[in-house]
């Protein structure tokens, strides 16, 4: 569902905060606001890998939590694991296996792939139970609400809120055209 | 037919939230009340709409703000929809008669029989602060709702 366009502008604009990856001087920036447990998210997950590897070091793409809690129980603690892996700079590997194992995301499973990415499992065990993170996934999910995200998943191309199909075609056709644009 | 402007005073109204309750709009007197009037319950944009009010209630809640959903549907049918989709706020029934407290706010659609997808912020004082009406196809988000509520209690900075 659209928003009125003029609203939907990325509210903060990526800083040093955000979990990145590709260059900073790529051609086109793509924000993801996403939910682990989410199965539009889970489905979009390949087709975003497909767009990394097709644009290479012209796109950047970046992260943000939007735990739909209310409908999916497993999302916020999947969404904390994620930034406490990111805490000990395993970001990406954690949010690779939580939407290919989106199936299994109850804590037990969170503290296993930990140790299988080889993370400091204790520390990792411990923060998620004291919800050291909570704080941090608000304030994306905050974020995420004033930037005019209204599902999951949402995504910027350059801040702009991209209201088009995130199919692989034409999600790629955008950022490509974007980066062409701003070459 | 014209929603009412900010700096206006909120219609009072009293109006069923479940078969044997009422809910009335100075219960809230002295914290903000977000109204959010739409069309139908069950129709897509709505579900939508209502299911992310309901993720972005603690949001709201840290302003000391109540969110009330309003349609013209009837007080057993909200039920259901509020049941199905595990809604924590309440929803109103502005149905007898139709689109009474609608009319009064300026967002009632005659032709169609239900009302706009209209949002309103009022103050604990029971003035609308803002407000918002959106194409009837277009879910609205709650970026207005939480920026209004960021100017109306600005010592609140949630976060």
């Amino acid at each position: 569902m659209s928003r009125r366009s003029e609203a939907a502008v990325l509210t903060p604009a990526i800083s040093a905060r955000d979990h990145v990856k590709g260059p900073a001087d790529a051609a086109v920036t793509l924000v993801e606001y996403g939910d682990f447990e989410c199965p539009h998210c889970g489905r979009a997950y390949p087709i975003v890998k497909a767009v990394q590897q097709a644009m290479g070091p012209r796109l950047r793409f970046a992260f943000r939590n939007f735990p739909l809690r209310e409908s999916h129980p497993h999302a916020e603690h999947a969404a904390e694991a994620a930034e406490a892996a990111g805490a000990q700079a395993r970001f990406w590997e954690m949010h690779d296996r939580l939407f290919e194992r989106q199936f299994a995301l109850d804590d037990e499973y969170l503290v296993e792939y930990a140790t299988d990415l080889g993370l400091d499992a204790q520390r990792f065990a411990k923060e998620l139970a004291a919800g050291i993170y909570a704080q941090r996934v608000r304030e994306d999910f905050r974020s995420g609400v004033l930037s005019g995200v209204n599902g999951t998943p949402t995504f910027f191309i350059d801040g702009v809120r991209y209201d088009g199909s995130w199919e692989l075609e034409p999600l790629l056709a955008a950022l490509k055209q974007q980066a062409a644009a701003t070459r | 037919m014209k929603p009412l402007a900010p700096g206006t005073r909120a219609p009072d109204f009293t109006l069923g939230s479940t078969p044997a309750q009422t809910v009335s709009l100075t219960d809230y007197r002295g914290r903000p009340v977000i109204l959010a009037f739409y069309p139908a319950d069950w129709s897509p944009v709505c579900g939508d709409q209502m299911a992310l009010y309901n993720e972005v209630l603690p949001e709201f809640e840290r302003y000391g703000a109540q969110l009330l959903g309003i349609s013209v549907d009837g007080v057993w049918c909200h039920a259901a929809f509020a049941k199905d989709r595990k809604l924590r706020f309440p929803l109103l029934t502005d149905f007898e008669p139709k689109g009474e407290v609608a009319r009064r706010y300026g967002v009632y659609r005659t032709g169609d029989g239900f009302t706009e997808r209209a949002l309103f912020v009022i103050d604990g004082d029971g003035i609308i602060r803002w407000s918002d009406v959106s194409p009837i196809d277009v879910n609205p988000g709650a970026d207005g709702i939480l920026r209004a509520l960021d100017a109306l209690v600005p010592e609140v900075r949630p976060v």
